[in-house]
């Protein structure tokens, strides 16, 4: 049999895979490598394969992640730092039947908001929090966060983080899985593809679950930040795994009961 | 015996060369371009196009999702 050459293969009829509709076209502004793009694309995927386009309405965060209306294809709120959760809480209320999330980078949901995350959860607002974890301010220059691990680098604190004076790095999720109103809370990763394909499936359930007004949805993912962490995309993946998450370890923390 | 012969295409110009599909890739497909785009950024190409099989590894790492892929199985 002749050998099967590429441009027989590269065919309409042959395509796998290719960025979702709801993604726009335009150039995404974050750093090579930045999990934020998976995380968009994530997102994007799940509405687009829900049929969602039409009925979801996203709230934007301050952060590296503020742009995003510019990304995704669907209608779109800017938040004031830290006040997405009390937003996306309004939308909810007045429009019960969209769609609402909000997408929350961790200096924005943790730092900033987090009397508007607590509450939000612990009122159980019908609505999807995304938060991205990278443990480190990305885009005012690598200060420390709320989540930077103990003895992390960053460039508030070159000599690594003293838990002494600078505090303990705080666990929002473990939080909010405790909080009453929460209805599904999980903590995935993207620094992997078998990894993208577990968070690809919970933010599925997080959008599914909306569904059933039962309560806030809530997805963590940790994520890279190489241009703060000082790395390249590949290594800085490597020491998410390495460090971040023995620190924050991946899995469900509450699921429904069923 | 049947064999699943893949392909990519990259979207050349939107393509960051951060290198995670290089990494993700289980049959080292994937090279980087010495020519830069308009951007100036290694573009990502199939250095070794007999061995992609189609697992889309390197599309679903993409954060700026420049990749697209082709899977055909062949007898």
């Amino acid at each position: 049999m002749a050998e099967i050459t590429l441009d027989q293969i590269i065919q309409p009829e042959n395509l796998v895979y290719t960025k979702s509709r709801i993604m726009t076209d335009t150039v995404l502004h974050y750093c090579p490598g930045c999990g934020h793009g998976t995380a968009h694309r994530l997102l994007a995927e799940v509405i687009e394969e829900l049929d969602l386009q039409a009925d979801t309405i996203g709230v934007a965060p301050v952060g590296c992640s503020v742009l995003m209306y510019n990304y995704m294809d669907v209608d779109m709120q800017e938040a004031a730092h830290g006040r997405a959760p009390a937003l996306a809480t309004a939308i909810k209320r007045l429009m019960p039947e969209k769609f609402v999330f909000t997408y929350q980078g961790d200096g924005d949901l943790a730092a900033i908001g987090t009397a508007e995350t607590i509450h939000a959860c612990n009122r159980g607002e019908n609505i999807t929090i995304l938060f991205i974890n990278n443990g480190i301010y990305g885009m005012t220059g690598g200060q420390m966060a709320p989540t930077t691990l103990p003895d992390m680098k960053a460039s508030t604190c070159p000599y690594g983080r003293d838990v002494r004076m600078m505090g303990n790095p705080l666990k929002i999720t473990d939080i909010v899985a405790t909080l009453p109103g929460s209805y599904y809370v999980t903590r995935q990763s993207v620094h992997t593809p078998g990894n993208v394909r577990k968070a690809k499936k919970a933010i599925r359930k997080a959008v599914e679950y909306q569904k059933r007004n039962q309560g806030t949805c809530f997805v963590e993912i940790v994520s890279n930040c190489n241009s703060g962490w000082k790395m390249t995309p590949a290594d800085a993946n490597q020491w998410l795994e390495e460090n971040m998450l023995p620190f924050y370890p991946l899995g469900d923390l509450k699921v429904p009961e069923e | 015996m049947a064999k699943v012969r893949g392909a990519i295409v990259v979207d050349t110009e939107r393509c960051k060369g951060c290198e995670l599909c290089v990494g993700a890739c289980p049959t080292d497909v994937i090279g980087m371009e010495e020519e830069v785009n308009s951007k100036g950024y290694h573009y990502a190409y199939m250095k070794n196009p007999e061995a992609c099989t189609g697992c889309v590894n390197c599309a679903i790492i993409c954060p700026d999702g420049v990749i697209s892929v082709y899977r055909v199985k062949t007898s």
